[in-house]
């Protein structure tokens, strides 16, 4: 019989509800962010140009960079100022 | 050195303690010498390593065939011989010494009939075949990643597969001797945190760098440069997490520097970037599996690469700075000659640049540029860094015209930089390029820092090796050197 060494991170992250979904987006603020990928700027663009005129609010969010993880500061003010996120992936 | 496990003293007899083995000559003539102890009254006992019938003067001894007392003594000699007192060893000697022995014991006239003196034998538990079984039997265990134990009737090779622990090719299990045997390797403590490994962002420690270097098949010393190439991996300028996630086919790319390529045996010579070397092959593939089983970057997952490339199995090779006509690339990015270093590099897989007829620098520097000027496209300029690898026959040319690496590296640029009527969206009737705008601007190929040279490669071949990078800058990666703590 062999023992060997689990050579993995041995991740075992604790489970999070996640948030309730709303059932309309009237009366939610809306973050809109951009990764920084090239023309990501013209889908989003669109998004909050159909979001205003059902009057809905929008708030523009952007990375630094599209290749790495959104900053810990950015997702905490997107969570503490919208109701709903779109992130967009383009090229 | 690791700091050796903790050796709890075993609890021992007071008087004299006697540690033997039948295989050993100088345990044989000492025999009747402990009887001799015997007789005149010393409190003595004796162990066997390996056979409790031995020796026939005392009618046998205490069974240590399991060699837990010798491991706990840290015994490298039978016999030895022991004053305890209390409970506790208060003098040792190893060997057979009539004025040693007499001096531990307080007996005169031992062993008349023997030499002065006879060297003793080597003791079981630091047998070369033993000593990591006997440390993780006995030593209680330093380390904190959790068992697997694997079935009897599974097949080892198979189980890790299983489990999604390899990159496709089979891997050396990770036994706990194995990887005891891996930290010898380096000083650092085992729940030291080398780097946070993405894109799981793990702590990762030199313990779990050690177990996957077991897996990819490192031998121990070669663990410093595993380690230093995590580090610079994990840092955010070289931001392994993008390189992983990109769509484009690349990975980290180690180019090795300094006296660890010799003590190492590493390969900067004939086939220096291809298969062959277990040092350059195996420390490129540890850290690749320390991103796969510690970050849990793999394919098809956070890693969407569209195409991949060979070398994210494994890509890592030295330079040969001994046959160079330039100082080493460590040195060129501000460490000291003689410092040994990793460079990490965002690569593609290797093209090969083929100019056999140029002997002049002015001829071979324009081959160099224009393959150059085809990474990744050659409308795009800017956007990628690259390495060039220098073969010995090419760097001999520029060597033979005084050309230093500064000099190449600015004629390269003088031809590399390009009209942007050439670049823009459009030209050349391919809707890649520039934005329009820029037709009459002149477009660096690449940045001030975006070339990498270096020298590698076997004595015969007029070609050169184009690495082509991944997207550059705070936007994306930035080589990373580190140096290596041997």
């Amino acid at each position: 019989m062999t023992i060997v060494l689990d050579p993995t991170g041995g991740q075992a992250p604790a489970p999070r509800a996640r948030s309730p979904r709303p059932t309309a987006l009237d009366g939610c603020t809306i973050g809109l962010l951009d990764i920084s990928k090239a023309r990501g700027d013209v889908f989003l663009d669109r998004l909050a140009e159909r979001c205003a005129e059902r009057g809905w609010s929008v708030e523009r969010f952007a990375k630094p960079t599209f290749t790495k993880p959104a900053p810990a500061d950015l997702r905490y003010e997107i969570s503490q100022r919208c109701d709903v996120v779109i992130e967009a992936l383009a090229d | 050195m690791t700091a050796p496990p903790e050796r709890r003293a075993p609890a021992l007899p007071d008087g004299i303690v006697a540690v033997v083995k039948r295989s050993c000559p100088t345990c044989a003539l000492v025999g009747p010498v402990l009887a001799q102890l015997q007789a005149a009254g010393v409190a003595l006992t004796a162990y066997s390593q390996d056979d409790p019938a031995f020796p026939p003067e005392l009618g046998g001894a205490l069974d240590d065939t399991a060699l837990e007392l010798s491991w706990r003594l840290d015994l490298d000699t039978v016999p030895t011989l022991l004053r305890v007192e209390g409970g506790v060893e208060v003098a040792r000697t190893v060997g057979w010494s009539r004025a040693g022995w007499e001096a531990l014991t307080g007996v005169e006239g031992l062993g008349p009939s023997l030499p002065e003196q006879r060297p003793g034998c080597g003791s079981l538990n630091v047998e070369p075949d033993r000593v990591d079984e006997l440390a993780v039997r006995f030593g209680g265990s330093r380390l904190r990643s959790r068992r697997v134990e694997l079935a009897a009737l599974e097949d080892e090779v198979e189980a890790l597969y299983d489990r999604g622990w390899t990159d496709g090719l089979p891997v050396v299990a990770p036994t706990e001797a194995r990887v005891l045997r891996m930290l010898e390797g380096t000083d650092r403590a085992a729940d030291e945190v080398v780097a946070v490994v993405p894109p799981d962002l793990v702590a990762c420690t030199v313990e779990k760098v050690a177990v996957n270097a077991v897996m990819a098949g490192c031998r121990p010393e070669y663990l410093p440069v595993v380690l230093a190439a995590v580090e610079a991996a994990c840092t955010d300028g070289f931001n392994v997490h993008g390189l992983l996630a990109t769509t484009m086919p690349v990975g980290p790319v180690v180019v090795v520097n300094g006296p660890v390529r010799q003590r190492l045996g590493m390969n900067s010579g004939v086939n220096a970037l291809g298969q062959g070397n277990r040092a350059n092959l195996t420390i490129g593939r540890a850290l690749q599996l320390v991103i796969r089983n510690v970050g849990g970057g793999r394919p098809g997952e956070v890693d969407r690469a569209t195409h991949g490339n060979p070398g994210k199995l494994s890509f890592c090779f030295a330079e040969d700075e001994e046959g160079s006509p330039w100082e080493p690339l460590s040195v060129e990015r501000g460490f000291a000659a003689g410092a040994s270093t990793v460079t990490l590099f965002p690569g593609e897989g290797p093209r090969s640049v083929v100019d056999q007829l140029s002997r002049t620098p002015g001829s071979l520097v324009r081959s160099l540029a224009a393959c150059l000027r085809t990474v990744h496209h050659p409308k795009l300029p800017l956007a990628f860094d690259a390495v060039l690898v220098v073969s010995p026959e090419h760097a001999r040319v520029f060597r033979d015209a005084g050309w230093d690496k500064a000099r190449l590296r600015a004629e390269l640029a003088e031809l590399l930089a390009l009209p942007g009527a050439e670049l823009v969206r459009g030209a050349g009737g391919m809707a890649e390029g520039v934005p329009a705008g820029l037709e009459d601007a002149m477009l660096g190929k690449f940045g001030p820092d975006g070339l990498l040279i270096v020298h590698a490669g076997g004595g015969a071949g007029l070609f050169s090796t184009i690495i082509g990078g991944w997207v550059n800058g705070a936007t994306g990666s930035t080589p990373v050197t580190r140096e290596v703590r041997e």
